[in-house]
């Protein structure tokens, strides 16, 4: 029972972390005893508390959402970025922004999430018809399919002015998260809860179609639960903080790579490993340059694709 | 090309003549349509942008066939392997040590052949080490380059960001003229660099014809293989860079024109293939360019355009099983 103790205590240490650094200087001791002026406690309420949930939320969801994803399609590689499922949460973000821009956040989000749906759904229809099923080759078209959509939405916003929104959506940073501006990232606590309610199912369907059926369980039922879940929690993230590359890939295989591939086994760890990696990426990027701040997204896509590399010059030729 | 060719097949170099017509065809469109009277301004103007756009088309044709006959696959090409943003990278670390404001004023031949002499020693060094780490397996060699793309680009957004915090995007639109705005200088020292490469090349054709064989092949006909590897990689280095250095990363457009000029002229004779490759990516950008521009009165680079469709045929091409 000592490792999710010490998972815990590092976690926590994290967010401690998290919440003490920052262009306004925030220290314990203003936090306890509020002067005449508590603005400790307002940068505090305001601004860091929600940040650090913000980044633990976004974390831990799209960790199990790359799980579930390599349940879905059986490939160790694919992940949201690596099957074009948040490049059509931005595509549908950008259709629902030009086309109703007075749509409330809430409605703006359930159209990405049908985009992402669709684009996930699309990519999983193209696996089918690879002639060979390389496991390498999987990610690769999906990247590929990633950047298709990528330039009709590139085409688009510039043509509308809306590049930079665009670029936020793509890349995730959390220093514009406000309280009151995130609240939608609770969500996805959700979806992570239901995905480990469910979690045997996923780990059946892991082991195929023929196998889940033979157990008398409904496969296309679970696979359409799991797009359901990972379509909407990369929604909610491409909506409030921008999507964090390879992050769904690298956590799960770290952590099934250790515990196995028993999904009731894995989630948890999942979860609390995507929370710290993303609150350490965050970190990293508010102190590098401080007072400046260097976006998460990108400390987490430098450190991600290192980690992709390792992973695949680790495997070598041996794919599963 | 023997004269017995069946007269149903087309000849190569009749092919390249057709497609040089269309070429200067499309030249011509883009020069003098709507020009609006005011020549002595709109001439000059546009003869820049025409050129940019023939001569980014020629170095990413050209390395793109150069690549894919080195290693022996048609799906692989040097943008598709990160080296576009290996040189982005590159720059961004020159300004990162230099300082923003010495880079600004080095001249252009200077910064631009330092930047292209580390290009060439690092592409060497990625080459070196994938191909020694990653045998045989050309998925395996396929995502890995896909993924140091990725890697490449976050380091350098990552130390751009670090350089100018405020300013990083002012930075991000220095690094890329667009084809609307190639900078003078910096013109000159690509169309001289590509000049040179070719030159260079010229040697090396036939000897490219022999390696498309595959390796035991050209080493049994008396070619010394990994010396002409070496150079071909490093003129592809060289061509990418100027690519880059024009209009910024394009992915799939090298890939698209290649395979093109493969069909087209059904032969495996580089003096062929090259120009044709060339031609056929000279037309894609300037007719792009023209009917963005003068049809649909858009201000968008073509590149998206090419982008999304060269995706779809790399993907076909996927699909096909191309990969071998």
């Amino acid at each position: 029972m000592t490792r999710p103790l010490i998972a815990a205590v590092v976690l926590a240490v994290l967010a401690g972390v998290s919440l003490l650094i920052g262009a306004s200087h925030v220290s314990w001791d203003a936090v306890f005893s509020p002067g005449p002026d508590d603005r400790a406690v307002q940068v505090l309420v305001i601004s860091r508390v929600p940040r650090m949930f913000a980044i633990m939320l976004a974390g831990t969801s799209l960790g199990v959402a790359g799980l579930l994803m390599q349940m879905i399609a059986r490939n160790r590689f694919v992940e949201p970025t690596t099957a074009g499922t948040a490049e059509s949460a931005s595509l549908g973000l950008l259709a629902a922004t030009l086309l109703a821009p007075g749509l409330p956040v809430l409605g703006k989000m359930l159209v990405a999430t049908l985009f992402a749906l669709g684009g996930t759904a699309l990519f999983l229809l193209v696996l089918r018809r690879l002639p060979l099923r390389s496991a390498l080759l999987v990610p690769v078209v999906g990247l590929v399919l990633g950047s298709i959509i990528d330039s009709a939405t590139t085409f688009f916003a510039y043509r509308y002015d809306l590049l930079q929104s665009v670029n936020a959506w793509t890349t995730g940073d959390f220093s514009t998260v406000l309280r009151g501006r995130y609240e939608l990232l609770w969500v996805t606590l959700g979806l992570t809860c239901v995905a480990y309610v469910a979690a045997d199912r996923f780990t059946v369907a892991g082991m195929g179609e023929t196998f889940t059926t033979n157990l008398g369980l409904n496969y296309p039922r679970i696979i359409a639960l799991g797009l359901v879940i990972v379509a909407l929690v990369t929604a909610m993230v491409v909506v409030t903080v921008g999507m964090i590359p390879f992050l769904g890939l690298i956590v799960p295989n770290l952590v099934t790579r250790l515990m196995g591939d028993n999904a009731r086994r894995s989630i948890p760890w999942v979860a609390v490993t995507g929370a710290g990696f993303v609150l350490l990426c965050d970190i990293i990027g508010r102190v590098v340059r401080h007072p400046y701040e260097i976006p998460g997204g990108t400390i987490a896509g430098v450190i991600g694709s290192v980690l992709f590399l390792y992973l695949l010059l680790r495997r070598g030729a041996r794919v599963g | 090309m023997s004269a017995s060719a069946s007269a149903g097949v087309a000849r190569p170099e009749r092919t390249l003549l057709v497609l040089g017509g269309v070429t200067l065809a499309c030249a011509a469109l883009f020069m003098l349509v709507d020009a609006g009277g005011q020549w002595d301004f709109i001439l000059p103007f546009r003869a820049r942008k025409l050129a940019t756009a023939v001569l980014v088309g020629y170095a990413i044709a050209v390395s793109t066939v150069l690549f894919q006959t080195v290693t022996g696959n048609r799906v692989l090409t040097p943008a598709i392997m990160g080296f576009d943003y290996l040189y982005v990278l590159i720059q961004t670390c020159l300004v990162f040590v230099l300082g923003s404001t010495t880079v600004a004023g080095l001249d252009p031949w200077l910064l631009f052949g330092v930047e292209v002499t580390l290009m060439v020693i690092f592409s060497a060094l990625v080459n070196g080490w994938l191909f020694g780490v990653v045998q045989g397996s050309v998925h395996l060699l396929l995502l890995i380059g896909v993924v140091l793309g990725v890697l490449f680009r976050s380091l350098a957004s990552f130390l751009q960001r670090v350089i100018e915090p405020n300013e990083f995007v002012f930075l991000q639109d220095r690094f890329f003229a667009s084809f609307n705005d190639p900078e003078h200088g910096l013109l000159l020292v690509a169309g001289g660099l590509t000049l040179g490469a070719t030159v260079l090349g010229f040697r090396l054709l036939r000897a490219c014809d022999v390696l498309v064989l595959g390796r035991e092949v050209a080493i049994n006909l008396g070619v010394d293989y990994s010396r002409t590897v070496a150079w071909v990689l490093a003129l592809v280095a060289v061509l990418v860079s100027v690519s880059t250095a024009l209009v910024g990363p394009v992915t799939f457009l090298g890939l698209l024109v290649a395979n093109l000029a493969y069909s087209v002229t059904n032969t495996y004779r580089h003096a062929l293939v090259l120009p044709a490759a060339a031609l056929i990516a000279a037309i894609a950008l300037v007719s792009g360019q023209f009917v963005l521009e003068r049809v649909f009165g858009l201000d968008t680079n073509p590149r998206v355009i090419i982008e999304f469709l060269g995706g779809l045929v790399f993907l076909a091409l996927l699909m096909r099983k191309a990969t071998r």
